[in-house]
């Protein structure tokens, strides 16, 4: 799994539409185009379905590591692809199936790459969720590029201990990275602390009603957005029912290849 | 013999320019100080010296060879790095464990490993806790181990990163008495701190960063007494240099640094005075 | 009246044989400036604890004394309880700024404190106003520099309202012309409100100025206190604190016989003493 399917899920700031969104029709959206990819199991809808992000991806000006997030997924979605295809299932089937995949990683990279933290928090607190989870939540996402920086701060002081990460036996390379994860945790302990004090000197928790600052307001742009969504979902699921859709399998299967007569 | 040689370095940073323009030259057994504001590339520019970074535009080399055709722990031989926070090492149950680690990584023979870290344990004032848990010293103690565990192998050249950042005056001044030793031993010593009255008082030669590039590469009294250069640096002037700087029009030479000759100068004038009185 | 006031204050820390303070007496009034140092381990940090009540609440250990912090009893206080009164500025600016943005940090006290939104914002945009970080409302705090960092908390905290500020050793991760910016603005607020400030720091050559009176600790105890230029100038009890080089100038040419009156704390006064002492003859 490359480092590249996590740059998909991280947020950038930039000044677009969807990025001056409101999280929460964009949550619908993405779940709308990921049941809609469980309603259909068809390969040529599912195409249009992940090809219908496309403009949506262009807009939002994450084009590159939104591909990136799928290149990076390549490794599972080949993994389901054969996992299919060896247990029988026809090469089309096996196709809509990593698709699928495709489908559901692509369409919530596009959220998470467009919805701050903080308003993924603003979201979650406007659902009820306890204050002190989405503030556990908000300050993970804040901390990460600092632990991240931290990481490598170690590996380069014990590089340059002579610590040679890249030689040896897997076991050999497993055992390297203890001088890599003790500060790590050491530091993450002592970062807690601290944390600690700042909170309980800011008062943290000491009232249970508070009226945040920042407030997620829905705009005429997020109605319209999140009617559209529901109304392609239920319009989805009418077709599905009513709507005969010509299916493309040619019914290639792994027994077929092998000179095994389908139906056999 | 030419320890660094730094030509025409370049490096970016995720499309951001952080070292323009660098060429400099450090010599065996030369004690440097390079300083600069945070953030002006001085710990990107040592990183250089050890091979954990590597120019994308330019050359470093080191004792003759470049940093692009080695890898750091070969450099590692003979530069050591002391890393700013000692925390970011500390990892072993006893302290000599950890002071050993940097020589078993280099594969020498357990004898020699021995007898280097009971030296440098004593050295640094350290001797009675070899046994003892790294996490269990104070702060001062453990910038300390930090600092044997990578002088154990006696590299040829050290170099500091921002070595005074929460000592007190007395830390210092150990620092400071240590630093001097080591390089009065024949070994090169860079120093990297934005901790001005240090350098005035280590007297080095000093290399100011700013914003990527080399602002002045000078004896530190020309640098530090220079208020135009230590002001396009973000830095603040030392205070002796301050007060001398203040009196020039009576005649007091702004080049004075040091606190003693301070003394010494105001005490001739007054002198003087009191010879006119009589 | 005192803000501060301990008496025979004395703490060891849970699972520590030695305290880390001891007997110490205290009394700060309102509006000071009050400078507190000494070398690694004298038990400053403890003291500081000890006005927000992060000792003992936070931090277990054995009390015995007296400390009241405007008027009340700290050993019946939890930090919490008193973080609109007393604010706390940390050492390392990284792990006390929590948010993704500046202004919601500065935000977070007033909101934690259940203010209504109209009374946060009005804090928030005053706080950034006063600390000069106006223009960094949107930032993300791990981008911004060290001295915009501390500003940023110093602000967080400021947004409290508190009567007391104690800063432990603010400008540790500061270059000098940053430090020296954060203490020219902790001092200048004392301009703009009613605010007593404690401040831990051992580069006495930048905070000294401002300081209305010094604490030198050492080994858990208060060894000296005044106005700085009357600590700075006995030689004698300052060993292992780093005094601003200009005192210690003039501490030498007194040893030498000349004697330019009290020792100065600021290359201003020390030049003008200078000036003077030439020019009378």
């Amino acid at each position: 799994m490359s480092i590249r399917l996590f740059e998909g899920f991280k947020f950038k700031q930039k000044a677009t539409l969807l990025h001056r969104m409101d999280p929460r029709p964009k949550f619908l959206i993405a779940l709308t185009i990921f049941m809609l990819s469980l309603i259909f199991a068809n390969f040529v809808v599912l195409l249009v379905l992940f090809i219908s992000q496309l403009p949506l991806v262009y807009v939002s000006k994450s084009m590159r590591r939104w591909f990136g997030s799928m290149k990076g997924g390549v490794v599972l979605a080949a993994m389901i692809f054969i996992m299919n295809f060896l247990t029988g299932s026809t090469l089309v089937f096996s196709a809509t199936m990593t698709l699928r995949f495709i489908v559901l990683v692509s369409a919530f990279s596009m959220f998470f790459m467009t919805t701050s933290p903080d308003d993924l928090g603003l979201a979650l607190e406007k659902a009820r969720l306890p204050y002190t989870l989405s503030f556990t939540f908000t300050t993970a996402v804040r901390l990460v590029p600092t632990i991240a920086l931290e990481a490598q701060t170690i590996v380069d002081a014990q590089r340059s201990r002579g610590l040679e990460l890249d030689r040896g036996s897997l076991i050999q390379r497993v055992r390297k990275y203890v001088p890599i994860l003790i500060p790590l945790i050491v530091s993450a302990i002592r970062r807690s602390t601290e944390l600690a004090e700042a909170l309980e000197s800011r008062a943290f928790g000491a009232v249970k009603n508070r009226q945040p600052l920042a407030t997620l307001q829905m705009k005429p742009l997020d109605w319209a957005a999140a009617a559209i969504a529901l109304a392609v979902l239920a319009a989805g699921i009418y077709v599905q029912i009513y709507v005969p859709i010509p299916s493309f399998d040619n019914g290639i299967r792994m027994p077929t290849l092998w000179g095994v007569p389908p139906g056999s | 013999m030419n320890m660094i040689e730094v030509k025409d370095l370049h490096f970016a940073y995720e499309d951001k320019e952080v070292l323009r323009d660098i060429d400099l030259t450090i010599s065996d057994g030369e004690f440097v100080a390079i300083m600069g504001e945070n953030g002006a590339g001085k710990t990107t520019l040592v990183k250089h010296f050890n091979g954990l970074l590597k120019p994308a535009r330019g050359e470093v080399l080191i004792d003759g060879i470049s940093t692009r055709k080695s890898t750091v722990a070969h450099l590692s031989r003979n530069v050591g790095l002391v890393f700013q926070n000692p925390d970011h090492q500390l990892f072993s149950e006893t302290v000599f464990e950890e002071v050993a680690f940097s020589m078993r990584n280099l594969g020498y023979p357990e004898e020699t490993i021995r007898k280097r870290v009971k030296f440098i344990l004593e050295t640094l004032d350290l001797g009675a806790y070899a046994e003892a848990s790294p996490f269990m010293l104070s702060g001062g103690e453990r910038k300390r181990v930090a600092l044997a565990s990578v002088l154990v192998s006696d590299p040829k050249h050290i170099i500091l990163d921002e070595p005074t950042i929460g000592q007190d005056y007395q830390q210092k001044d150990r620092l400071r008495n240590f630093i001097i030793q080591m390089n009065s031993q024949g070994r090169t010593v860079v120093i990297v701190t934005h901790d001005i009255e240090f350098v005035v008082d280590c007297k080095p030669r000093v290399i100011l960063v700013s914003k990527g590039s080399i602002l002045a590469d000078n004896s530190y009294d020309s640098i530090l007494s220079d208020r135009e250069l230590v002001e396009k640096a973000s830095l603040v002037s030392p205070q002796i240099a301050a007060l001398m700087s203040s009196l020039t029009n009576l005649n007091f030479s702004p080049k004075i640094l040091d606190l003693y000759h301070a003394k010494s100068a105001l005490e001739q004038r007054f002198g003087e005075i009191v010879h006119k009185a009589v | 009246m005192k803000v501060i006031e301990a008496r025979d204050l004395t703490f060891t820390y849970a699972g520590s044989s030695k305290p880390a303070i001891e007997n110490v007496n205290l009394a700060v009034d309102r509006g000071e400036f009050v400078l507190l140092t000494g070398p690694s381990g004298c038990g400053k940090t403890t003291l500081a604890r000890c006005l927000n009540a992060l000792i003992p609440s936070f931090y277990q250990g054995e009390i015995s004394g007296t400390m009241s912090v405007l008027g009340r009893d700290m050993s019946r206080l939890t930090t919490s309880e008193l973080a609109r009164k007393v604010g706390f500025v940390f050492q390392n600016p990284e792990n006390q700024l929590f948010s993704l943005s500046v202004e919601r940090d500065v935000a977070f006290g007033p909101e934690n404190l259940g203010l209504p939104r109209e009374e946060t914002r009005r804090r928030v945009d005053w706080a950034m106003k006063i600390t000069g970080i106006s223009e960094l409302r949107e930032a993300a705090p791990y981008e911004l520099s060290g001295g915009q960092q501390q500003r940023a908390a110093i602000a967080a905290v400021l947004a409290m309202k508190p009567e007391i500020m104690v800063l432990d050793e603010p400008t540790s991760f500061l270059d000098p012309l940053s430090a020296s910016q954060i203490v020219e603005a902790v001092a200048a607020l004392r301009r703009e409100i009613d605010i007593t400030i404690v401040l831990i720091e051992h580069r006495l050559d930048l905070a000294s100025k401002y300081a209305s009176r010094i604490i030198v600790m050492d080994q858990g105890r208060v060894t000296l206190e005044g106005p700085p230029s009357k600590v700075y100038g006995e030689e004698a009890k300052l060993l292992g604190i780093g005094i601003p080089k200009i005192s210690m100038l003039f501490n030498l040419l007194r040893k030498d016989g000349f004697d330019l009156g009290r020792t100065p704390v600021t290359v201003e006064e020390a030049s003008q003493r200078i000036r003077s002492y030439l020019e009378h003859d």
